[in-house]
């Protein structure tokens, strides 16, 4: 019998794991929001093409740079900011001038995730701060709506989305106002079958709400999403608007328009369930839904704006960490367990 | 008809893959007498036990070589006919060292087991069993290594009514109490009685995972009429045999934090254990060896072995064979079970299986995760069994709040079960981060 001589490494238990992995998370959160990001370029073409790719490359790039200018690792191997690039590049509208997009982008990533202290830390998502920054700094551009499915979409590329920076954007396509103004201004209700189908005008990613549905089911079938969150949205919106609208069906429109309108989809379904800005307890999750819901609802109702999706997440996502405050798991053994 | 709607499971908990299939069905084999066994004085939580043998006595297999030091402690029996090498300091899992008996067993002897005085299970009182139990060695087998005698009397003003006979095995690759069920039914009965006396309780649910199926009906079918035993099946799901969780899946009932199984009338044993002690008590026998498993992908003769304690895990390796790409090698089951860092440590009472991986399992692409920061998922919470916050116990660790851990997020009741750590994509050593904090938290509030 030969004498056992070996090298053994020694490691804390568990020693097995289920493989699950970050950078595996992201990638699948990338593939979702490929069905999303095919059909915005197919409706808005090249304009949204370029609005798209700029806004990924430029998140990326900003979040490499910063990781190499301050002697630390690159981060962009997580492909975290790679979603945050998709995403921001889908909230906005599809010819917007490109350098306003990398301004955003590199706001977005550089503050509102960078200074936080990087992936993990962000309190608010990173590509609502992006685009929060651009509606701060450009109220026009980023209310500049094209009709979907223009002519020559894929044979010309969009004098605006070209514009120099600091120039004011001409546009040369047909312009016309969201559903969402519509209803706002003229109380008019697009129909719901259109919206669901993505034929109305709106930002790149989120006039398609079934294929953000699919991208999230795919999520919520792979366990990379809480399905919660998007679900207590729904629900609390379809719920407060029902309500209205049978109290006075003139002014208010049904569930199914508010649903599939704006960016509610898209930000219910990707945006509301970044982890890293939302609760931790499935508890907490429907709380943190319910106070998107009703924010959407006040600021689409009675606010000032139109769309009220983006700062519904972002206050929600300032209240995210006193929800895991106020509501913890109960322990084994204490409160109501123990009889 | 209300047990079947709760279907006999807890809340969270996680599904790894149970690697079961190449020992279950293997018979328990006597294993051979390594040229040196090293029997550490302290195998089980408590005082060391006191060595009554010097250097150079002749001993007898079975027979004590040393005495328990007061009520927390057991005693220890000689693992073979032989000789007192040494009685000096040894390494043992923990790597700190531990004073030990080194016995060389005779080559030429028939190693007969020494009988001591006999406890008959119809006569004797409650205490006559418990302190025969303590002088029988035994602790628990399923890996706690507790002295069984010490948590078997129940604190002043308590009374116990149900008595768990835990046969969940919820680790992988271990299939001991699988084969001590099958193949010592009978020794589980007679423990089972034993247990019953010392402890006045008047139920025994004998709980199972339902991978085990087999020894669930060969339980039933041996059972005495006379016994009120009850075997129950669980679905396989980690950790079922963590005594808690045993209770909350079969009883209903959550044990109070920082409490004991006491608190709520009910007492768990682990189903080798209670074999042992069905085993050994009617000829007055101590335990001097033990059911193991010796399994995991880098093994080559893997089994279930009857291993004396004591035997070096370097001469159980060499016996059953290892292939080259061994990497590493851990007492017990992948999810709790301690790294080795040392071969030549021994078999103790509470080692229930040597698992050792090769390079495929912990190589580049598992044992080397690259660790991102906690993202927040929530799969920890999901998991955890006694429904803590992993998450937050992990940032917190990471900048040493341990007072915050242990007051404000009930770090004390994490058991380490790993469920957390195990599914953690980010690959965050949060069973690691929870040792070493609670380690902690006790020097402080000794200080």
């Amino acid at each position: 019998m030969p004498e056992l001589q070996k090298h053994l490494e020694i490691g804390s238990s568990p020693h097995i794991t289920d493989g699950a992995s970050v950078d595996v998370i992201m990638r699948n959160v990338v593939l979702a929001l490929l069905p999303v990001s095919a059909f915005a370029i197919y409706a808005f073409g090249i304009g949204a093409a370029l609005v798209l790719a700029t806004a990924t490359v430029s998140c990326i790039l900003t979040e490499h740079y910063l990781c190499k200018w301050t002697g630390q690792p690159s981060t962009v191997g997580d492909w975290a900011v790679v979603i945050t690039g998709i995403l921001y590049g889908l909230t906005l509208p599809p010819y917007l001038p490109l350098w306003m997009v990398v301004v955003g982008g590199m706001f977005g990533v550089g503050i509102g995730k960078f200074l936080f202290g990087g992936l993990g830390s962000n309190a608010f998502n990173v590509a609502l701060v992006g685009r929060a920054f651009l509606q701060a700094a450009f109220p026009q551009a980023m209310t500049h709506w094209s009709l979907p499915f223009a002519e020559d979409r894929f044979s010309s590329i969009p004098t605006s989305v070209l514009a120099i920076p600091g120039a004011e954007p001409v546009y040369d396509a047909v312009t016309t106002a969201t559903p969402l103004a519509r209803m706002k201004f003229d109380a008019v209700f697009a129909g719901d079958r259109e919206l669901m189908a993505g034929l109305t005008s709106g930002s790149v990613g989120e006039t398609c709400g079934v294929l953000i549905l699919l991208g999230g089911i795919y999520l919520v079938v792979r366990n990379m999403m809480n399905w919660r969150i998007p679900v207590s949205i729904f629900i609390t919106v379809a719920a407060i608007t029902w309500a209205f609208q049978t109290y006075d069906p003139e002014t208010y429109p049904g569930p199914m328009f508010m649903l599939f309108s704006g960016g509610l989809m898209l930000g219910a379904v990707f945006m509301a369930t970044d982890m890293v800005a939302s609760p931790i307890t499935n508890s907490g999750c429907w709380l943190y839904g319910a106070l998107i819901g009703l924010l959407v609802v006040v600021i689409r109702f009675w606010g000032g704006m139109p769309e009220g999706v983006m700062y519904a997440i972002l206050l929600a996502n300032a209240v995210s960490p006193h929800i895991d405050n106020l509501i913890q798991p109960r322990v084994y053994g204490t409160g109501r367990g123990v009889k | 008809m209300l047990q079947l709607l709760r279907k006999n499971t807890f809340r969270h908990g996680i599904h790894p893959p149970e690697h079961k299939e190449d020992t279950a069905g293997l018979p328990i084999r006597q294993f051979p007498f390594a040229p040196v066994l090293i029997v550490p004085l302290s195998q089980h939580l408590g005082k060391p036990a006191v060595p009554v043998v010097r250097e150079g006595q002749e001993v007898i297999r079975g027979q004590t070589i040393a005495e328990p030091d007061g009520f927390m402690s057991v005693a220890m029996h000689a693992p073979a006919s032989g000789v007192v090498r040494r009685i000096t300091l040894a390494p043992g899992i923990s790597g700190s060292m531990v004073n030990s008996v080194f016995i060389e067993p005779h080559p030429a002897s028939t190693q007969e087991v020494a009988d001591g005085e006999p406890c008959d299970v119809e006569t004797a009182t409650p205490d006559e069993i418990i302190i025969a139990i303590q002088r029988a060695g035994v602790v628990g087998l399923g890996g706690a290594a507790f002295p069984t005698h010490v948590k078997l009397k129940p604190p002043e003003g308590k009374h116990l009514e149900i008595l768990f006979i835990n046969g969940a095995e919820c680790e992988p690759y271990l299939t001991t109490d699988h084969r001590v069920m099958l193949e010592q039914t009978d020794d589980v009965f007679m423990g089972i009685r034993y247990l019953l006396r010392a402890t006045g309780t008047s139920r025994v649910i004998i709980s199972l995972e339902d991978n085990k199926l087999d020894a669930a009906e060969k339980l039933q079918e041996r059972c005495p009429d006379d016994l009120p035993v009850d075997v129950r099946v669980s679905p396989v799901k980690y950790p079922q045999g963590a005594e808690k969780m045993i209770f909350s899946a079969l009883l209903g009932r959550e044990v109070p934090s920082g409490g004991l199984p006491a608190d709520i009338e009910a007492i768990c044993c682990n189903v080798a254990t209670t074999a042992e002690i069905g085993r050994l008590l009617p000829r007055g026998r101590g335990i001097q060896e033990r059911v193991i498993t010796i399994g995991g992908p880098a093994v080559v003769k893997k089994g279930n072995y009857r291993i004396p304690i004591g035997t070096p895990v370097r001469f159980a390796l060499e016996q059953a064979g290892v292939v080259d790409n061994v990497s590493r090698v851990f007492m017990g089951g992948p999810m709790m079970g301690p790294s080795v860092s040392n071969l030549d440590i021994p078999i103790t009472k509470g080692t229930s299986g040597i698992t050792a991986f090769t390079t495929a399992e912990t190589g580049e692409a598992t044992g080397h995760k690259k660790i991102y920061p906690c993202i927040h998922c929530a799969r920890c919470v999901e998991a955890c069994p006694v429904f803590l916050n992993p998450s937050q116990l992990g940032i917190l660790a990471k900048n040493e709040e341990y007072e915050q851990m242990a007051e404000a997020f009930h770090l004390m009741d994490c058991f380490e079960c790993g469920a957390c750590a195990y599914v953690c994509p980010s690959h965050i050593p949060l069973v690691q981060y929870f040792r070493l904090a609670k380690k902690m938290v006790r020097k402080l509030s000794a200080a």
